[in-house]
């Protein structure tokens, strides 16, 4: 949100350009920063103006700060629209969606990357990139792929075969790229390719893990896909209402515009949307059902009988509440106390990963990833603080909704030897056994 | 293996005892560098920050001890330097080998504790060289940070790890059971933590810096911490699994110097001008040769053979089992051609053999790839060792920087051509599973048991 506040705070004159701001940058208090540079890096090659003429002559008269807001504001409607439109067509082209974000956003942070170095033309940097995130998703995908298409798989010959040596594969095209990349080193430009070969795999770390859990999340329910990633945007557009309106204490030296005022009102303000949101999607099952693949149709379906989380009950309020409401119980989804965890990380930990993109462009003297959005930046400038929320949601549900996958087990227990399977049989048998859930009667149906 | 090479070529200057080798070859040796430092400086100057400064920016190497023993030294003052400096890298090399003898001897458990302490070594040279590299000046939290991040990481591993292996002993434990279920969750809070204490660590003139330290510390990680947790799964398949690997790294590494040196002509690759095509032949064919025999004479014994466990009763490793086909002797019929030369029709081999001539061509073949990597590394960090831990040969990080690579394959290979799933952990999810699931998986698999004839239908009585 850093640079909500900072474009709507300045006042340019010019539609939003790079290098104004990063003159500006330096006045607001920044002289100092990263004493070793003297340079300025080359300036981001496309600081076009990518505003579309028509919206340019509709608010050609207002002044350029509500130019300003408008932009932003009709982009935010805008993508929040497109946003509507995507779950509405289903989750494949939400796993497209998903899929070109982390795309676009590996392409911005190896644009960077490559601008902050000066690659000299190092022969196969940008080769050798996109072929690290080709074999990286291809790893993940296979993986992915192998769990939820299970029966598709083992029909096809050829994609059996594959996906029983998938790692075995992409192990082998990893290590086609790592040895790519040592006969690529130039006797004059050692450090730097060795910092472009880090730099990419920090960047395939954070963007492509983390997409393949936001994916993960998706096929759990649409649920677990949509509330988080909507408390992340509550968050951004409440704390700036909040410290718009009541900004008053600086939170952190690494954003200034930040307030403490901004960051408790947008933790309500997100704890309260994320229960009525939670209430209103938990009601319908296109959102809650598990996705799976059905092969009869050949297609993605979201039917299946919703399960306890997804079921009204009955909570008895607090005494203390109950003074208050007037009631004596209230009918929640379990969901909904779900979401309460979901929306308070989005609200306390989700703007850390809002700092660390700051400080990290700090860092680089830039002022946005990149301008693929008017008004907002990059593809990474807005989903900054998705990053982590996507990991979370992911540990989250693993280890507190559900636990391994059934039938994920019982495809691992098809492959093993005999005698081990006898022996996990004999072992379950006898837990079970134990517990009291099998008894001769049932034994024997 | 290139600074085998530099300091069996370069002998020390004047001989002298005191400047330890290392320095006279940065002085008259290295050629490379020097001619490099000039033209890097004209590309460096245009960076324009942090990482343009000149060579002379990175603060040198303080003059490395020398850590050779006393009685080393007075035992072979006589000799001239040159053969000093082999004869001190010949002992350290046969120390070194003995000491490997010996842990292996003393068990499984003793190995894990073993790679464990290589690889916070490891970790620590290379955090060393990025602090030095980027002369930290004095950055809160960083050295602080890293070592909590690499707890971290070694915190989720070794949960991971035990967790499959230790499953009974862990169900008995009721604290251990708490850990180990919500293991993922305790392990991404810490993470967080370290992750946030970073971002509030931020000091505004030293943004970049931190930056980098962290992505520093984060590939460091996922490079030595990572390759170490292979290499314990691979060791708990069996410590053939582990030694034949690593055998076969060194003996690589060793024949090809041999080779090199005595018939070493067309050079390899200008990253390491000391390595030659005959060496790298030469060191295939012998590697594979070596693994051979290895693989033949280590197949026999149980102590080797057999999956390591964990016996809750006598509270300790154990490696007792049936050996499975792998190690089991079998007959194979020569193709004709071998015939006529070996004048048998069959031999007996095990298959294990087999799978180690794919293990050794690896270590030959694409194993130097992960030294050349490393020497790359040096030479744009413009250092001549990762640290100065070994005397004759330099760091941990040198003498194991072939391995890694090694043992991702090992371990790739094994899931992928030897075994399945490891039952176990089959087991432990099933048991966490909801009773009603367990019920309806009991049913499906008795169901494929009774099909397969695995199991034989209950009669009813």
């Amino acid at each position: 949100m850093t640079e909500l506040r900072q474009r709507a705070a300045r006042e340019p004159d010019a539609p939003p350009e790079d290098k104004e701001l990063e003159s500006e940058a330096k006045v607001d208090g920044e002289t100092a920063s990263d004493s070793e540079s003297r340079v300025e890096p080359a300036p981001p090659p496309t600081s076009a103006d990518d505003t579309p003429e028509v919206l340019n002559r509709a608010l050609s008269n207002l002044s350029s700060r509500w130019k300003n807001w408008w932009v932003r504001g009709i982009l935010t409607l805008a993508m929040i629209a497109f946003f509507f439109i995507i779950i509405y067509l289903g989750p494949m082209v939400l796993m497209m969606i998903v899929m070109c974000v982390q795309i676009k956003c590996f392409h911005e942070i190896i644009t960077i990357g490559y601008n902050v170095y000066h690659s000299y033309d190092l022969p196969w940097f940008r080769t050798l990139s996109w072929y690290f995130l080709l074999c990286v998703n291809y790893f993940f995908y296979g993986e992915t792929v192998t769990d939820y298409f299970f029966t598709l798989v083992q029909r096809e010959e050829p994609l059996r075969i594959l996906s029983k040596y998938h790692r075995f594969i992409s192990f082998t095209l990893y290590l086609t790229g790592f040895c790519m990349f040592v006969l690529s080193l130039v006797k004059k430009h050692y450090r730097l390719q060795f910092y472009m070969f880090g730099w990419t795999h920090v960047t395939l770390l954070i963007v492509v893990t983390q997409s393949h859990l936001v994916i993960h999340n998706l096929f759990e329910g649409m649920i677990w896909f949509i509330v988080p990633i909507s408390c992340v945007i509550c968050n951004d557009i409440m704390a700036y209402m909040f410290g718009f309106f009541f900004g008053r204490t600086p939170l952190i030296k690494l954003s200034p515009k930040k307030t403490w005022e901004g960051f408790i009102g947008g933790f309500f303000a997100t704890v309260v949307f994320g229960l009525l949101l939670s209430y209103v999607m938990s009601a319908y099952r296109c959102f809650v059902c598990p996705v799976e693949y059905n092969n009869d149709t050949n297609s993605f379906t979201v039917d299946c009988e919703p399960s306890d989380l997804f079921r009204l009950q009955e909570y008895s309020i607090p005494g203390v509440i109950q003074s208050v409401i007037g009631w004596k119980t209230v009918r929640m989804y379990p969901f909904q106390i779900h979401s309460i965890a979901l929306s308070t990380f989005a609200s306390l930990i989700g703007p850390f990963g809002g700092f660390f993109a700051s400080g990290f462009k700090r860092a680089f003297k830039i002022k946005d990833f990149a301008n693929t959005i008017p008004g907002h930046g990059g593809i990474m400038d807005r989903f900054d603080c998705q990053y982590l929320m996507a990991t979370f949601v992911n540990v989250y549900i693993a280890s507190f909704i559900r636990g391994p996958n059934p039938s994920k087990l019982i495809q691992q227990f098809l492959t093993l030897r005999p005698d081990q399977q006898l022996h996990i049989f004999n072992t379950l048998k006898s837990h079970l056994t134990d517990k009291g859930m099998l008894t001769a009667a049932t034994e024997d149906e | 293996m290139l600074e085998l090479r530099h300091r069996g070529g370069c002998p020390g200057p004047g001989g002298a005892v005191a400047p330890p080798p290392r320095e006279g070859e940065a002085a008259g040796g290295d050629h490379e560098t020097e001619s490099t430092s000039d033209k890097e400086t004209d590309i460096d100057d245009r960076y324009g920050d942090l990482d343009s400064r000149t060579d002379s920016d990175i603060p040198e190497i303080p003059p490395s001890m020398d850590r050779t023993p006393e009685i080393l030294k007075k035992a072979l003052s006589g000799l001239s330097s040159r053969w000093k400096n082999w004869w001190i890298r010949g002992i350290l090399t046969l120390t070194m080998i003995s000491l490997f003898f010996l842990i292996i001897y003393m068990g499984s458990f003793m190995l894990m504790l073993l790679v464990l302490g290589i690889q916070v070594k490891c970790f620590h040279e290379i955090i060393t060289i990025g602090y030095r590299v980027y002369r930290s000046y004095d950055l809160p939290w960083f050295r602080t940070l890293s070592w909590y991040f690499l707890l971290c990481v070694n915190y989720f591993f070794y949960g991971e790890t035990v967790a499959d292996y230790f499953a009974t002993f862990v169900q008995r434990e009721e604290q251990l059971q708490f850990l180990i279920r919500y293991h993922r969750f305790i392990s991404f809070a810490l993470y967080l933590a370290g992750f946030c204490m970073f971002v509030l660590s931020l000091v505004k003139k030293h943004y970049r810096l931190q930056f980098y330290m962290f992505a520093w510390t984060h590939v460091t990680l996922l490079i030595t911490v990572t390759q170490s947790h292979l290499v314990i799964q691979n060791l708990f398949e069996g410590m053939i699994w582990f030694l034949v690997p690593i055998s076969s790294v060194i003996c690589n590494d060793i024949t090809a110097y041999l080779f090199g040196f005595f018939f070493g002509r067309t050079p390899l690759i200008k990253l390491s001008p000391k390595k030659t095509w005959e060496g790298f032949i030469g060191g295939f064919f012998s590697t594979v040769v070596f693994g051979f025999i290895a693989a033949y004479v280590l197949s026999k014994y149980q102590y080797f053979v057999c999956p390591v466990e964990y016996r809750s009763d006598v509270n300790s490793f154990v490696t007792e089992c049936e050996p499975s086909e792998l190690f089991q002797l079998q007959s194979y019929s020569l193709p004709s051609f071998l015939q006529a030369v070996l004048r048998r029709e069959t031999v007996s081999l095990y298959p294990f053999q087999i799978h180690s001539i794919a293990l050794s061509t690896f270590a030959s073949l694409i194993g130097p790839f992960g030294g050349f990597f490393a020497s790359g590394f040096k030479r744009a960090f413009k250092i001549k060792d990762f640290a100065n831990t070994i005397p004759g040969h330099g760091g941990i990080m040198d003498r194991f920087d072939c391995q890694y690579l090694m043992a991702t394959f090992v371990h790739v290979y094994i899931t992928s051509f030897i075994r399945g799933p490891n039952p176990s952990k089959v087991l432990q999810q099933l048991l966490v599973l909801q009773p009603e699931q367990q019920l309806n998986i009991y049913k499906t698999l008795k169901t494929h048991l009774i099909e397969k004839g695995i199991l034989q239908p209950t009669l009813k009585v």
